[in-house]
């Protein structure tokens, strides 16, 4: 909708496209994804897909370091509660994700640039639906934004 | 003639100074071996003194504190320039300590609290810190408060960092012995043990092989037992994620650890980390139960970031996106 995008005029709203990081797991949401390609089911083209072994395997510091680099969302797809691949990987994501959420929103990063999805592989339309989703989501919020105040570098002293 | 050695403070407590102080009468070894040329929190030696000196005539530049301010950033760079090496010191030096938690609130939130909005504060004109001001005819001046905290290594080259809040008189002795016979690690090291604390701590052995916590408990609301693992007790413990080599203390003292080490050279950010690997000890797979869990941890930026966020990848708040 990009007219809904840039109500005020601003060039750089309306031009705005959301970068989403997604961490899939090899064994669930990562065969969805392949499984969406290959039934042909268009999905908004935002998402940036790193496959993994496990939805367990995502160390909150790469959330924290694709947000750092300039991501405006940061998607984790696993298997379903009980269908880990590894037996409890997914729980511990989801341990994880709750903690690293509330700390994101304290950082500034609203709960919606952060989703954590249970997938299956034969799930490919929902992998759409939650793909689209989250973009829309992201969309408007707008960009994450996160440099260094510009004070910072007004006030900096020449040694 | 005896290598001269700097001491200074940047936004601190003083605890660090106190770390030298704890060197009792090791420090009588310490004075015996080089010339302290420059400690403005126990000896009269002023800047202009430090910058009468040649360029590189100090042997070290022990620095603790985080960077606030336009004249600790002066001094950084000053010392730089007199010193050959510099080390950061102590927790904020080294990842910006707990003055860098204020990064969570922008320049203008801080200094409406400081001077404004806290209870004790008389403050009727609400007059907040002028860089300048004039009195009498003269012109004062104060140091610009900058935006963002920042360690040290942030503002200028430092050569190596002694983590702690504050480090270990034992720490700082092997250090400056080091400095003395020259047997120092590459550049950038850590002068401290690179493993868990975990694997020094004297509890180590109660430590359960899968810990399961059903509930998190602060010190004030737990009877602790002395000699069974923290986390074993449901305190939240960073020793899994923290560095050694500060000897155990605060469990000794029954408390548990709170990360001042930092991280070991294997974790890029500390913060992440150390609420990952408590995240995981949640002893439940239940969601509802993981959030009830959970909630016993109010302020996780503040529980893993407490003494390293100007140096995460996420090093403040974010500023709120333009409108």
């Amino acid at each position: 909708m990009p007219e809904a995008s840039a109500p005020n005029g601003q060039f750089e709203a309306a031009a705005f496209e959301p970068k989403i990081v997604a961490f899939f797991c090899n064994w669930c949401t990562y065969l969805a994804a392949d499984l969406a390609g290959t039934s042909r089911l268009r999905y908004a083209p935002n998402v940036r897909v790193v496959r993994v072994m496990c939805s367990g395997r995502v160390d909150p510091q790469f959330v924290l370091e694709a947000f750092a680099q300039g991501a405006d969302g940061v998607l984790i797809g696993g298997c379903h509660p009980g269908d880990c691949h590894y037996q409890e990987g997914n729980y511990k994501a989801l341990r994880r994700y709750h903690l690293l959420r509330r700390m994101l929103e304290q950082m500034g990063v609203e709960p919606e640039r952060f989703r954590l999805e249970w997938i299956s592989a034969s799930e490919g339309e929902r992998l759409r639906a939650v793909v689209n989703d989250m973009v829309e989501q992201v969309r408007a919020l707008g960009p994450l934004n996160n440099r260094p105040a510009p004070q910072l570098l007004e006030e900096a002293v020449v040694p | 003639m005896k290598p001269k050695v700097a001491f200074y403070w940047c936004a601190s407590c003083g605890g660090c100074e106190e770390a030298v102080v704890d060197l009792a009468e090791k420090v009588l070894d310490v004075t015996a071996a080089v010339d302290i040329v420059f400690w403005p929190v126990a000896l009269d030696f002023k800047r202009k003194d430090v910058e009468a000196m040649p360029d590189g005539s100090i042997a070290a530049a022990f620095i603790n504190g985080a960077i606030r301010t336009s004249e600790q950033e002066e001094m950084a760079h000053l010392l730089r320039r007199k010193a050959q090496v510099v080390i950061a010191f102590g927790a904020c030096a080294q990842t910006g300590g707990v003055p860098g938690l204020a990064n969570l609130y922008d320049r203008a939130s801080v200094l409406a609290a400081a001077y404004r909005e806290s209870p004790s504060t008389a403050n009727a004109e609400g007059v907040l810190p002028q860089t300048h001001y004039p009195v009498n005819g003269e012109a004062l001046e104060l140091p610009v408060f900058h935006e963002r905290v920042r360690a040290l290594e942030q503002v200028i080259p430092v050569d190596y960092s002694i983590p702690g809040c504050p480090p270990t008189p034992k720490l700082l002795a092997d250090a400056v012995a080091a400095l003395l016979t020259g047997r120092l690690p590459e550049r950038g090291a850590v002068l401290a043990p690179d493993k868990a604390l975990c694997e020094e701590c004297p509890r180590r052995d109660s430590k359960p092989e899968k810990l399961a916590i059903q509930q998190f408990k602060r010190p004030h609301e737990a009877l602790i037992e002395t000699d069974t693992c923290l986390l074993a007790q449901g305190l939240l413990c960073l020793g899994p994620a923290t560095r050694g080599g500060c000897e155990a203390r605060c469990i000794q003292g029954n408390m548990p650890c709170t990360g001042c080490f930092g991280a070991t050279s294997r974790v890029r950010d500390f913060g992440a980390k150390a609420l990952s690997a408590i995240a995981s000890l949640t002893g439940s797979n239940d969601e509802a139960e993981i959030l009830r869990i959970l909630e016993n941890i109010p302020d996780p930026a503040g529980t893993f970031y407490r003494y390293s966020l100007p140096v995460a990848p996420l090093p403040a708040r974010r500023a709120p996106a333009a409108q």
